[in-house]
C-alpha cells in the first residue's frame, strides 16, 4: 500500500509536509512503517482542493487534509479497511462522494503524457523514475538509433514547440545538428514568465528527470555535450529537485561521459533567471546566461546558428523536453495520432481564476473550451456566469461563448485573435471588466520591457495610459481609436516577441468586448463594478438608522451625519474603500 | 527615502571577492555573483556592485545596469519580515489588488519600501505557482493561501510585538 502525498509548491504551502510526517508517525504507531510507504510527489493537478492524499492501489482521493486527520486516514483506511467519507471529493454538480480518482470528472477527460509522472513518483529519487521506463529512451536511443534517426523519429511525430510558438521541434534540432562546430548547447527554457501559470514549475518539481533524460537525448541528435536549464531564482523547490535529480543522474551515470557505456557524454548545469518576463525569450535568455541584461536581439541570426557563447544553441521548453521521452518509447505514429491536423498530442494547461476546480490539467489538442472549463474545471465558481478565457498570458487575448466550441489548437486560437502561449488559462466571470483585464497585462508589459526598442518601451506605456484614462472615465471615442491603431504600429514595429504581441489583450478585447468599453467611455460606467473611479458609494437616508458604524470605521473621515439621523458620503473624500458598506448592518450602503 | 552612506567593513569586502573568486572572476557570472551577494547581504547597495565591479574587471555601469535590469535584484534594503503579494492573474481576478491596497492603507506604505521601523516592506510578485489558493501573499518563506481584504489586519497581527 502506498500514501501518496502532494509535494507541489500549492499544498507544500498548506502543510503538506507536516501531513507527510503525521502519517509516518501514525503508521510507526501501528508498526505499519514497512507495509505502507508514504510518498511526497508531484502536483496531482488538483490544486483547489489540496492538500490532496492518494491511496493506491484503490485510488481514494482525499482532498484537505490537513495534519490532524493523519491519525483517522492510518486508523481507519489503512488498518480497517474503511474509506474516510469526510474527506472524499464530493461532485458539486451531482452533489455525491466520490471514492476514487478515475471517477473524477476533473480527470475523465485528461490525457497524461509531459505529466505521466506528476503525482505518481517520488519526484527525488531516481530510482521510481527508472521504475517507470525512465531513461530507457536515452539508452534506446544511444544503442539502436544515430541522430538523424532520432530526428526523424520526432519530426514524424508532429511534436511542435510548448513554449509558445508552436516551431516544430525535430525540424529545430534538424537545423541544430547540421550546423557544425566545436561545441553546441542545449537549452531548457524554465524561464515561464506569464504570471498566473505554473506548468513549467509543476513539470520539474514533479518530475525532474524527464527534461534531463529529453535533453540529453537532443545533445546526442545535435552534437552537444553540454545542456544549461535557464530555471527562475523565484522557483526555489523546483531548483533544489533539479539538483537532486542532476546529482542522482551522475552518480548512475546517465549524465557524464560515455553514457550507457557508448561515445556520448552529456552534463547538465543550472543557471537562474533574476526575474524578468523577457528572458523567456530565446535570444534575451541566451543574453541573460552569458550574465548581461536580458534584451532581446534581431534574428536572424539564430541561437540555432549563434547562440549561447556564439555557438550552435538549441533552446527548448520544459513541457516540449517532456514529450520526448515518451515519443522515443511508443513510437512516432502514436503521438501523431493524436490531436489534430496540425497540432499533435497533448498540451499542459494551468487553469485558474473564477473556475471551481483550478489546477493543473493536460489534455489532448483539439478538445473544446467548454470541455476543458466546465467539465474538466467543473465550471464558473459561484454559479456565476461565464464571461471570458484568457489564453496566451501577456501576449495572447480573451475569447469569450461564442469561441467555447472551438477546438483548441495552436492555429485555432490565433485564428481566433488569442494564441496557446505557454498555457496559463484564466477563467473570468461577469463581475470582471475587460478593460481592467487590459490594463492589468499591459501594466505588466510596461513593467517587463527590456526598453530596447521605443515602440514597445514607449508605445506600450502610452496604450496604458489611455486605458487608464477609460477606466477613470476620462476617455472618448476618439481614444478607442486610438487604442487600435497605436496597438498595430506597436505589433507591426516591436524588435522581439514582446512588444509584437504585447497589443493582443487590448485588441481581443475591444474585438469581444467593445460595448464595455463603449459604456466607460460614453456612459461613463462600469457594467461589472470594477472600475473605483467610475462607481459611488451612496447612503440610502431611507434605511440608514444613523448607527454611525459607517463612519467610525471610514478611514478618510468622509462620512458625516449626527447620531440616529442619516448619514452622508462626500463623494470628493472618499476613496472607494468599501469598508462602510461591510460595517453596515442595515444594508443601507450600496454602489451607484 | 533614506540615504544612508554605508561603508563596507573589511571583512564584509572580503566576503564579496571570496564569493566573486568562487566563480573565477568571471565577468560570464555576473548575474550568479550577484545571486549569492544578495543572499549574503539581503540586498545590493551602490558600494557592494563597486567591489564586485573591480573584482569582475567591469564597469559599474554595467554591474547597475544588470541590477536595475532584474526584478529580483534590490538596492533597498528588505524589512525584518519581507510581505510579497502575488499580483500574477489568477490571483489578479480572485483580488489581490484589494489585499494589496490593504497592506498599503495598514503599513502605511507604497510598493516597494520599507515601514520606519524596517519591520516590513511589501513588494509585489508574479505567480507563485500557488493558484490554486489565490489571491496568495508571502511574508518570508510562509506561504498564505486565500487571502481577504479583512484578513489581512490579523496576518500583520501575528508579526508584530
Ligand atoms: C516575450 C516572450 C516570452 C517568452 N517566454 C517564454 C517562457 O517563459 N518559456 C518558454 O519556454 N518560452 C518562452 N518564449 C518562447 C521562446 O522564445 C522560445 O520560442 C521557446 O523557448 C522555444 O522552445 P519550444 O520550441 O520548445 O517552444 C517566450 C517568447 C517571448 C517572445
Ligand atoms: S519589443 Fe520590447 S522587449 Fe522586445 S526588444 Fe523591443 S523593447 Fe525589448
Ligand atoms: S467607501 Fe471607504 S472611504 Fe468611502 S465613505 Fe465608505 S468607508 Fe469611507
Ligand atoms: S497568480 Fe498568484 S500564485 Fe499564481
Amino acid at each position: 500500500m502506498h500514501l501518496l502525498i502532494c509535494g507541489g509548491t500549492g499544498c507544500k504551502a498548506s502543510s503538506s509536509d507536516a501531513i507527510a510526517e503525521k502519517l509516518k508517525l501514525e503508521l510507526a504507531a501501528n508498526t505499519l512503517q514497512d507495509e505502507v510507504q508514504v510518498i511526497l510527489t508531484g502536483c496531482f493537478g488538483f490544486c483547489e482542493k489540496g492538500p490532496i492524499v492518494k491511496v493506491l492501489p484503490d485510488n481514494t482521493f482525499y482532498i484537505q487534509v490537513t495534519p490532524e486527520d493523519a491519525a483517522e486516514i492510518v486508523k481507519e483506511h489503512v488498518v480497517k479497511g474503511r474509506k474516510v467519507e469526510r474527506l472524499l471529493y464530493v461532485d458539486p454538480t451531482k452533489k455525491t462522494t466520490i471514492e476514487d480518482s478515475k471517477h473524477m470528472g476533473f480527470y475523465r477527460k485528461q490525457m497524461r503524457i509531459a505529466l505521466r509522472n506528476c503525482g505518481f513518483i517520488n519526484p527525488e529519487n531516481i530510482d521510481e523514475y527508472i521504475a517507470r521506463e525512465g531513461y530507457q529512451a536515452l539508452g534506446k536511443v544511444l544503442t539502436e538509433y544515430n541522430p538523424q534517426q532520432t530526428i526523424d523519429i520526432i519530426k514524424k511525430s508532429g511534436l511542435r514547440g510548448r513554449g509558445g510558438g508552436g516551431f516544430p521541434t525535430g525540424l529545430k534540432w534538424e537545423i541544430a545538428s547540421k550546423n557544425p562546430a566545436d561545441q553546441k548547447y542545449v537549452v531548457c527554457n524554465a524561464d515561464e514568465g506569464d504570471p498566473g501559470a505554473f506548468m513549467d514549475r509543476s513539470i520539474l518539481e514533479g518530475d525532474p528527470h524527464s527534461v534531463l533524460e529529453a535533453m540529453a537525448i537532443c545533445g546526442y541528435c545535435i552534437g552537444a555535450s553540454k545542456g544549461l536549464i535557464y530555471i527562475r531564482a523565484e522557483y526555489p523547490l523546483a531548483i533544489k529537485r533539479l539538483k537532486v535529480a542532476i546529482d542522482q543522474a551522475r552518480e548512475y551515470g546517465l549524465l557524464g561521459n560515455n553514457i550507457f557505456g557508448t561515445e556520448f557524454s552529456f552534463d547538465i548545469e543550472l543557471r537562474y533567471g533574476a526575474g524578468a518576463f523577457v528572458c523567456g525569450e530565446e535570444t534575451a535568455l541566451i543574453h541573460s546566461m552569458e550574465g548581461l541584461r536580458g534584451e532581446s536581439s534581431n534574428k536572424p541570426p539564430y541561437p540555432a546558428q549563434s547562440g549561447y557563447l556564439g555557438k550552435p544553441t538549441n533552446v527548448n521548453n520544459v513541457e516540449t523536453f517532456a514529450n520526448v521521452p515518451p515519443i522515443i518509447l511508443k513510437g512516432a505514429d502514436w503521438y501523431f495520432s493524436i490531436g489534430t491536423e496540425k497540432s499533435k498530442g497533448t498540451k499542459v494547461f494551468a487553469l485558474a481564476g473564477k473556475i471551481n476546480n483550478v489546477g493543473l490539467i493536460e489534455v489532448p489538442m483539439g478538445i473544446t473550451l467548454r470541455e476543458v472549463i466546465f467539465e474538466i474545471g467543473g465550471g464558473i465558481k459561484n454559479g456565476k456566469r461565464f464571461k471570458a478565457v484568457q489564453t496566451g498570458g501577456p501576449s495572447g487575448g480573451c475569447l469569450t461563448e461564442k469561441h467555447l466550441d472551438t477546438p483548441i489548437d495552436f492555429d485555432n486560437l490565433v485564428a481566433a485573435g488569442s494564441m496557446m502561449g505557454s498555457g496559463g488559462m484564466i477563467v473570468m466571470d461577469e463581475d470582471d471588466c475587460m478593460v481592467s483585464v487590459a490594463k492589468f497585462y499591459l501594466d505588466f508589459t510596461v513593467e517587463e520591457s527590456c526598453g530596447k526598442c521605443s515602440p514597445c518601451r514607449i508605445g506600450n506605456k502610452r496604450l496604458y495610459e489611455l486605458l487608464d484614462r477609460i477606466t477613470k472615465g476620462e476617455g472618448t471615442m476618439e481614444d478607442l481609436e486610438r487604442l487600435r491603431n497605436l496597438s498595430q504600429v506597436i505589433k507591426d514595429t516591436s524588435l522581439c516577441g514582446l512588444g509584437q504581441t504585447s497589443p493582443n489583450p487590448v485588441l481581443s478585447t475591444l474585438d469581444n468586448f467593445y460595448d464595455e468599453y463603449v459604456a466607460h467611455v460614453v456612459d461613463k460606467k462600469c457594467p461589472s463594478g470594477q472600475c473605483k473611479s467610475l462607481m459611488k458609494y451612496i447612503i440610502d437616508p431611507e434605511a440608514c438608522v444613523g448607527c454611525t458604524a459607517c463612519a467610525r470605521n471610514c478611514p478618510v473621515n468622509a462620512i458625516s451625519g449626527e447620531r440616529k439621523k442619516p448619514h452622508e458620503i462626500n463623494q470628493s473624500i472618499c476613496i472607494k474603500c468599501g469598508a462602510c458598506m461591510d460595517k453596515c448592518k442595515f444594508d443601507a450602503i450600496s454602489i451607484k | 527615502m533614506s540615504h544612508i552612506k554605508l561603508e563596507l567593513k573589511p571583512e564584509q569586502v572580503a566576503k564579496i571577492k571570496e564569493i566573486c573568486k568562487s566563480f573565477n572572476n568571471d565577468p560570464g557570472e555576473l548575474i550568479n555573483v550577484l545571486h549569492k551577494t544578495q543572499e549574503t547581504f539581503g540586498y545590493l547597495p551602490a558600494e557592494v556592485q563597486e567591489v564586485v565591479a573591480v573584482e569582475l574587471n567591469i564597469s559599474v555601469a554595467k554591474v547597475y545596469g544588470v541590477v536595475t535590469f532584474y526584478s529580483f535584484f534590490t538596492m533597498i534594503p528588505k524589512g525584518k519580515h519581507p510581505i510579497s503579494i502575488c499580483t500574477g492573474t489568477a490571483c489578479y481576478v480572485r483580488g489581490a489588488e484589494k489585499v494589496l491596497d490593504e497592506f498599503k492603507r495598514i503599513l502605511n506604505v507604497k510598493v516597494g519600501e520599507t515601514t520606519p521601523d524596517g519591520k516590513f516592506s511589501l513588494n509585489c510578485l508574479r505567480c507563485v505557482g500557488a493558484c490554486g489558493l489565490a489571491p496568495v501573499v508571502l511574508i518570508g518563506e510562509k506561504v498564505y493561501g486565500r487571502v481577504s481584504p479583512d484578513g489581512v489586519k490579523n496576518i500583520i497581527k501575528e508579526y508584530e510585538e
